[in-house]
């Protein structure tokens, strides 16, 4: 396993709804958690994944995942099981369009 | 969660449960957010899910007063661990404790997760009881299984204990898995890669027809959800618990159908001996016109 951590400031948007999950832990899929956390403005993102050595990717996939969101205060949490970056991007948006359509 | 799919199988545990309760009804113990891991993943280096594989909570179903619990076939293929397996009891004496009305458990399991192995077994052994104390209380425990991953192993047995199973077509239930009986007896006795034999022998239409289970629905969450309301209405009023006389009655039943069909060497053979007419078209039914055609020949268990 591999952990790995990244954290974006001065989001524009806030999601006040309750925790989501997305996705199932199946090979080739991932869950991702998001859910409101007091960080200051800020979007941390933490994944745990099987598929060691893939830093640059993640860093890359969710790179742009912020650049479409700008979240604020918000927690995000992933376990992964080897997904590809298309699974990835995939599940992060619907984890905040699941977010978004509750409130 | 906004959820757009109709087919059971294809649905994960969280739009399971969500579509087989009322609307909006579901209120989850324990849920992701409080990262109830699996603490032997961990030690294993392999990847956890924050809800161990396992949805439980309380909500309604047709307005009755439920508690349900929905496993994940896709994590690990369902198979239960000790935190899972404590949620589950968790979840059934809770059920006791608030008196429900009954107790929906949407099964997809391989069984025991021998990755945690002994904790694992407890697990299981756990939940047997649990749900024998949950029937002893008066409340009556339903199994729906129509996920692809079948239900099997430990809690193929959990299934049996319960008061009564609604399957799918899909579904499939049984005690080993068709791999493990192929490892065992070799492929000459069981060939786990002819999916027609596995079906013909696990699936829900086979276990429908020897009275293992006591509905059986159109793969398609509505169904499972009528099904459930309508078993659960039905005991209403009505014993729940175990007695000896209904598991001497079971005893007997599955000494009448080894006697019977133990020398079938095809499932199909045991279909004919029932005297269903033109057996060999039963795979290719629906389930509506299926019952039909065997109601009036199939075993009847006790529930």
């Amino acid at each position: 396993m591999e952990t790995l951590n990244y954290r974006f400031e001065n989001g524009t948007r806030k999601l006040s709804a309750k925790a989501e999950l997305v996705g199932v832990v199946s090979s080739g899929n991932l869950e991702v958690l998001i859910e409101p956390a007091d960080l200051q403005g800020g979007c941390a993102v933490e994944i745990k994944t099987a598929a060691r050595g893939f830093g640059a990717i993640w860093e890359a996939v969710i790179g742009d995942f912020n650049k479409r969101w700008q979240l604020a205060d918000t927690r995000i949490s992933i376990n992964d099981m080897g997904a590809t970056p298309a699974v990835v991007s995939l599940r992060l948006d619907q984890a905040v369009e699941a977010m978004v359509e509750e409130k | 969660m906004t959820v757009k799919t109709s087919s059971y199988l294809e649905a994960n545990a969280r739009e399971r449960i969500a579509l087989v309760l009322d609307a909006g009804s579901f209120e989850e113990f324990l849920p992701p957010s409080k990262r109830i891991v699996s603490p032997h993943l961990a030690q294993l280096d392999a990847p956890v899910s924050f809800d161990d594989g396992v949805v439980v909570g309380r909500g309604s179903l047709n307005g009755a007063k439920v508690f349900a619990a929905a496993q994940e076939g896709g994590f690990m293929g369902g198979a239960v661990g000790e935190v899972h397996g404590a949620k589950l009891v968790g979840l059934l004496k809770r059920a006791v404790q608030e008196q429900a009305e009954g107790v929906i458990l949407l099964l997809e399991t391989g069984g025991v997760r021998l990755h945690e192995a002994n904790a694992g077994l407890i697990a299981v052994s756990e939940v047997m009881r649990a749900v024998l104390d949950t029937r002893a209380a008066g409340i009556p425990v339903i199994v729906l299984v129509g996920g692809s991953n079948g239900c099997f192993g430990g809690m193929g047995i959990v299934a049996r204990c319960a008061n009564a199973i609604i399957m799918s077509e899909e579904g499939r239930l049984a005690m080993s898995g068709p791999e493990v009986i192929e490892t065992a007896n070799g492929v000459e006795e069981f060939d786990s890669r002819d999916r027609a034999l596995v079906w013909r022998t696990t699936g829900g239409k086979h276990r429908y027809l020897l009275g293992d289970c006591q509905g059986i629905v159109a793969d398609d969450t509505e169904a499972f959800r009528a099904a459930a309301s309508r078993t659960l209405q039905a005991f209403k009023g009505n014993p729940t618990g175990l007695t000896l006389q209904a598991l001497e009655a079971e005893q007997a039943m599955l000494e009448q159908r080894i006697a019977r069909f133990g020398d079938a060497a095809d499932p199909q053979d045991i279909w004919e001996r029932l005297g269903v007419e033109q057996a060999q078209q039963i795979p290719m039914l629906e389930a509506a016109p299926f019952v039909a055609l065997v109601e009036a020949h199939r075993v009847k268990g006790t529930p």
